[in-house]
């Protein structure tokens, strides 16, 4: 029964076992669903195993219960935009009259029929941004995307819900925030034995107290202690701007993590040369030499930067986008410094691999294992700094 | 659903619950395999197995992870420095290690002669192989004490209701086995109902006022930790007790301290937002909120 239900499903990503299927097999022949509304409910709570992926699975279900295509998605840029409320205040009086007309169903209706359109005339996201008279902002204020308004949960169709995919923000490879990445980077660990004896080692003490013929005798141990100690290196300002925030949140989270045992960062633009910087103005200087002098080679090293730049500021003497840099060494010279000096070293690099093809990129991914920034890449680059070689 | 058999769970007077969350609890019921409730702090995941003791009238066992906790604990502990102890100063027979063996939480509702419910609470807080340690044990309903030699095995299977936070990432085995639920965050009318069930007497203006005015802070994406629930409940309760008129709630958002927590949230909601809403007297701020 609905077993292409079961393909569809791990065609869209979302890891599904045969156990699970069984035990959904189970609850079927028991005879406990009423609706198909029902079975959206039983079938997820069964089959789904994290939040992460209730948006493939509603993405599933829709194509499996309906054969529709899933519907394009908004832009990140106008969801921001409409996740600020206050953002209403700066509408003009019509522009607001204008959305107050429309109630939610309408509003709903109209921007599916928009989105539609749009895919099948145009390629491009702008279109239905421009169309005049009526602020798009406000349609996609209500958008499915936001909380359900009104309306109670039980009248609703199963695929309505579905369609809805309210769990989009969800998905691993969309959000990140300062917490997720806090929870990857536990990952990065090695507990060792060190400072005080302050631990009772039971096994011991039998042992020794029996030997002592029944007196008491206790043994004391170190407790167990990480001993990850962390490098952060991320590329500042030009290209990375765009970047900016979401390199704060991995720089907040590292720094926050109070489980290294030591934790040191540094500034560079673009490419490693002679310098990194203690600031991002770029002011308190340091010597790449003296760097990897003082730095131990077990530091887990993370570099942060699109690694896209022009092929000369990364192969030439004298390459560095400022020329009172003035490199001696080109860059990709000093990177294949670091990664020869340091035994695990990672490249996290915000830009979709979409552009990866790119000649400074590629280079540069063949120096450092690169990761992308979103929380998947990281899980992948924490894994990769823990293995031992 | 409508088979008796199956629509066990209702929720209670006092705990509101979704349509699929009532689902999840039944479906977990029926197949006995355990529930793993996930969701944002506040959103009620350790009340849900209260909800469910008293709702189906039930004891409740409750197990506290913390991240010393290990899963041998759970089951039973063979207190040897008690043992010890006695055997040098004591008097007790201590060839008998029955004395000894004392039943954790998750011992304790499998040897009981009655139908339990047990909470595991934030499983997540401890070591990662943690979950998988119990996999038998919570597959097969039993387990074996070497040092006695015997083997405790339950009569009826607890109910098992497992929280997790997401701090680490529990292991597929483990999930393979779980039904599971993400309480999301209230919508507005359940949240209605929510605060109604703690407050029956508040004025529709009071809380319709509260409610837009939280739901549109919430929707703002800097702030390092959002208000939830219980949050808005404390400044509910404050806006009743300082008898606050219910027009300056939305523009003037009076105690915003008790919804947010953190102070770079605060020192950011009053720089970004509050300065904003002074420069734009043109506009109503409640108008502009809604």
């Amino acid at each position: 029964m609905f077993t292409s239900f079961f393909y569809t499903l791990r065609e869209r990503k979302v890891p599904v076992s045969i156990t699970e299927w069984m035990t959904l097999m189970e609850a079927l022949s028991k005879g406990y669903i009423s609706s198909l509304n029902d079975f959206y409910y039983l079938a997820r709570s069964i089959l789904v195993k994290s939040e992460a992926y209730f948006d493939h699975y509603d993405i599933a279900f829709q194509e499996y219960f309906k054969g529709i295509k899933a519907p394009p998605e908004i832009s990140e840029e106008i969801m921001n935009w409409l996740k600020d409320p206050f953002n209403r205040m700066f509408l003009t009086e019509e522009e607001r009259a204008l959305l107050d007309r429309m109630d939610l169903d309408e509003l709903l209706e109209e921007l599916e029929k928009r989105l539609r359109e749009q895919t099948e005339q145009h390629d491009g996201g702008g279109y239905w941004i421009g169309r005049g008279g009526i602020s798009p902002f406000g349609h996609s204020g209500q958008h499915p995307a936001g909380f359900r308004i009104g309306g109670s949960g039980g009248g609703r169709s199963a695929i309505q819900i579905a369609e809805q995919r309210q769990f989009r923000n969800y998905r691993h490879d969309l959000t990140l925030d300062i917490r997720q990445i806090e929870v990857a980077l536990k990952g990065l660990r090695q507990l060792n034995r060190t400072g005080p004896e302050d631990e009772l080692d039971l096994d011991k003490t039998i042992d020794a107290t029996a030997k002592n013929a029944g007196d008491i005798d206790l043994i004391w141990r170190r407790s167990r202690k990480n001993k990850v100690k962390m490098l952060l290196l991320m590329d500042v300002g030009g290209s990375m701007d765009p970047f900016a925030h979401l390199c704060s949140l991995l720089f907040s989270a590292a720094h926050r993590s109070t489980h290294f045992k030591d934790f040191q960062y540094y500034y560079f633009h673009n490419c490693i040369y002679d310098y990194v910087y203690k600031d991002i103005q770029r002011r308190d200087a340091v010597s790449t030499d003296h760097l990897l002098h003082i730095m131990e080679p077990d530091y887990k090293v993370i570099l942060v930067g699109d690694a896209w730049m022009a092929p000369s500021e990364l192969n030439s003497i004298y390459g560095a986008i400022y020329y009172y840099e003035r490199n001696y060494k080109p860059g990709i010279i000093r990177l294949k410094q670091i990664a020869d000096h340091f035994s695990h070293c990672v490249w996290l690099n915000p830009e979709s691999t979409n552009y990866w093809n790119e000649p400074t990129i590629m280079m540069i991914k063949r120096i450092f294992p690169m990761f992308e920034l979103s929380i998947e890449g990281l899980q992948k680059a924490v894994k990769k700094l823990i293995v031992k070689h | 659903m409508t088979n008796d058999d199956f629509d066990k769970f209702k929720g209670s007077h006092d705990y509101v619950t979704s349509e699929a969350l009532r689902n999840a609890v039944n479906v977990s019921i029926a197949l006995k395999r355990p529930l793993l409730v996930r969701g944002e702090p506040g959103t009620g995941k350790t009340l849900l197995a209260h909800s469910i003791a008293k709702g189906i009238g039930k004891k409740l066992i409750v197990w506290n992870i913390k991240s010393t906790t290990k899963a041998q604990e759970g089951l039973y502990v063979y207190d040897t420095v008690q043992r010890l102890n006695d055997s040098r100063f004591g008097d007790k027979d201590i060839s008998d290690i029955r004395q000894y063996i004392k039943l954790g939480k998750l011992g304790e509702a499998f040897a009981s002669k009655e139908e339990m419910v047990l909470l595991i609470d934030e499983i997540d807080k401890a070591d990662i192989e943690f979950p998988n340690d119990l996999l038998n044990e919570i597959d097969e309903m039993s387990f074996y004490i070497p040092e006695t030699g015997e083997t405790i095995v339950t009569v009826h299977r607890p109910i098992v209701v497992i929280t997790s936070n997401a701090e680490k990432e529990l292991p597929d085995a483990f999930l393979r086995r779980c039904i599971f639920h993400y309480i999301e965050f209230p919508d507005p009318p359940l949240m209605e109902e929510i605060i109604k069930v703690h407050f029956p007497d508040i004025r529709d203006k009071l809380l319709s006022q509260a409610l837009a005015t939280f739901y549109s802070l919430r929707k703002i994406d800097d702030f390092r930790k959002k208000p939830s629930t219980s949050e808005l409940i404390d400044w509910i309760r404050v806006l009743i007790a300082s008898n606050t008129p219910d027009e300056i709630i939305p523009t003037e958002i009076p105690f915003a301290g008790t919804l947010l927590k953190k102070e770079a949230d605060y020192a950011h909601f009053v720089n970004a937002y509050m300065k904003r809403m002074r420069t734009t007297k043109t506009i109503d701020g409640y108008e502009a909120l809604r």
